[in-house]
């Protein structure tokens, strides 16, 4: 049996953000910290906005956070996405303080607002690549 | 020295819209460019500086090429997207008045509707580099579907509704059909847009703009020299851009609403010396009628949370307190990633509107926006 072939659009991870993605294959979420002052910060990038150190260190997140935004997307801008619409994305406030933007399983947008707490699950969509959702916190497993 | 009323359009050109030009995008863009350089008056030799439209497979080289201009003196890029072509204007500004050039073309053309469409592009600009890698994979592939968090948390936070949207949306198509030029050439109602399908939660088929073939150009020069020009010019009174917190990550921003425009409005107006009382006609980006809401806050025009409120009642209609985007903007008329709103406010204030003349027109704002949230706005005046 072949594989489907996989139509979405795939990471390129960088030497800031490699680690970040193993970590996902790996079932975690993780976050970068600064070396030096200790800043959490996402996305993944070169340089601590605050102190200007290049010195990182990779937090464990606790995958919890609350909804700050949601869409719901009807028309699929990729062939790779055609088949889920429609599909809820929430922006979510972590509780480390940043911010991530996953697909939200089991709930349909009449039942989403701000606040809703959700924990992160991760979905091995290809070989060598997992992907974050959230499903709410409480909820079905 | 500020860039207060050094310089001016005094060129304007576009070709026709439609969804396949059958043309090159440099051929668009050399033909809307020989009208902007016929309309001020020039030769296309008497241009010595170019900001190409940023990314565009056209570069002023192309231009030193097929005008055969001995000595181009000044080339730039302002890449923000949409709001390139006004930030393009303050950049043109500057180097007029820093004597490094006299006349300089912003050119832009694109076969948007024919070519590669809107998620192809934003995969290949640099500034959507961070969401190519941590969202696009994950089905945020469009600008729709990027800026919808937006949209929907000033909704939840303010109880703005897509009525309000529909508002604009409408409004705006109205203007598209007494311009003539637009590629929507149908009334459109509210029904017709409450019942459009969505295209990302809360953004229906009818708060996204157009994707359309054509080209647009303009030609700014120092206002001192204007004045003796083909055309009576239009004087940029105050100038500004503006980035936003997070710029290359919507779902990072402190606040979703407050988009950078909010930073480069107070310095233009500032700049301009006038109130919002002031403006007769506003030309305010428009690649998705939400944006169009949030811009409005954002410059001033009302407060935060209550530009739902602001478009109602006839307050964006051509004989309303604001008239805005009398040319049908990118909803309705074409999406030229805002050079034909600048286009649109220069024949405002010269009185060459036609049928979408708003009555007196003497000063003007144009906005532009782009990427995720970089703003840029120009104020200007009648010569």
């Amino acid at each position: 049996m072949t594989a489907e072939a996989y139509l979405k659009p795939v990471p390129e991870p960088t030497p800031e953000s490699k680690p970040y993605w193993d970590a996902l294959n790996a079932g975690r979420l993780v976050l970068q910290a600064c070396g030096n002052c200790g800043r959490v910060r996402h996305y993944p990038q070169p340089l601590c906005d605050a102190c200007y150190s290049f010195e990182v260190r990779w937090i464990e997140a606790s995958g919890k956070g609350k909804v700050h935004s949601w869409t719901v997307a009807h028309h699929a801008f990729n062939p790779g996405f055609k088949a889920e619409l429609p599909y809820v994305l929430v922006t979510v406030d972590l509780d480390e303080g940043v911010r991530l933007q996953a697909p939200l399983r089991g709930l349909t947008d009449k039942d989403i607002r701000i606040g809703l707490p959700v924990r992160v699950t991760f979905e091995r969509v290809k070989e060598g690549l997992t992907l974050p959702a959230f499903v709410v916190d409480g909820g079905p497993t | 020295m500020s860039l207060k009323e050094k310089g001016a359009i005094t060129g304007v050109g576009e070709t026709a819209y439609s969804r396949a030009s059958g043309k090159s995008v440099l051929a668009l863009q050399l033909e809307a460019s020989l009208k902007a350089i016929d309309d001020a008056g020039l030769t296309p030799k008497d241009i010595d500086g170019i900001i190409a439209y940023a990314p565009s497979a056209v570069v002023a080289e192309d231009f030193i090429t097929n005008f055969g201009i001995p000595d181009l003196r000044f080339s730039a890029s302002t890449p923000m997207g949409g709001a390139s072509c006004v930030a393009a204007v303050q950049c043109a500004i500057a180097a007029i008045s820093a004597g490094i050039c006299n006349h300089v073309l912003l050119p832009i053309g694109r076969n948007g509707a024919s070519g590669g469409r809107i998620a192809t592009r934003v995969q290949q600009m640099p500034q959507f580099r961070t969401i190519g890698e941590f969202e696009m994979p994950l089905g945020a592939i469009a600008p729709a579907q990027l800026y919808a968090p937006m949209a929907r948390r000033h909704m939840e936070l303010y109880g703005t509704a897509s009525r309000h949207l529909a508002e604009i949306a409408v409004n705006t198509r109205t203007h598209a059909l007494l311009n003539g030029r637009g590629m929507m050439t149908k009334p459109l109602t509210v029904e017709e847009h409450q019942n459009s399908r969505m295209i990302a939660d809360p953004l229906r088929l009818f708060d996204c703009s157009l994707e359309s073939d054509g080209g647009c150009a303009i030609v700014v020069s120092g206002a001192d020299r204007a004045r003796d020009m083909k055309q009576r010019p239009v004087i940029v009174m105050g100038v500004a851009e503006g980035h936003p917190d997070s710029p290359s990550a919507i779902t990072q921003r402190p606040d979703l609403t407050r988009l950078g425009l909010a930073k480069a409005a107070p310095k233009a107006f500032g700049m301009a010396g006038v109130t919002h009382a002031d403006i007769d006609v506003a030309e305010v980006y428009d690649c998705f009628t939400y944006i169009v809401l949030c811009q409005l806050e954002d410059m001033g025009f009302c407060k935060k949370g209550e530009g739902g409120d602001f478009v109602m009642n006839g307050t964006i209609s051509l004989d309303g307190k604001l008239p805005l985007n009398t040319h049908g903007g990118l909803l309705s008329q074409a999406h030229m990633a805002g050079v034909n709103h600048v286009i649109e406010l220069t024949r405002q204030l010269r009185g060459e509107a036609g049928k979408a003349q708003v009555k007196d027109a003497e000063i003007g704002v144009v906005t532009g926006y782009g990427d995720m949230g970089d703003g840029s706005i120009a104020i200007m005046r009648r010569g």
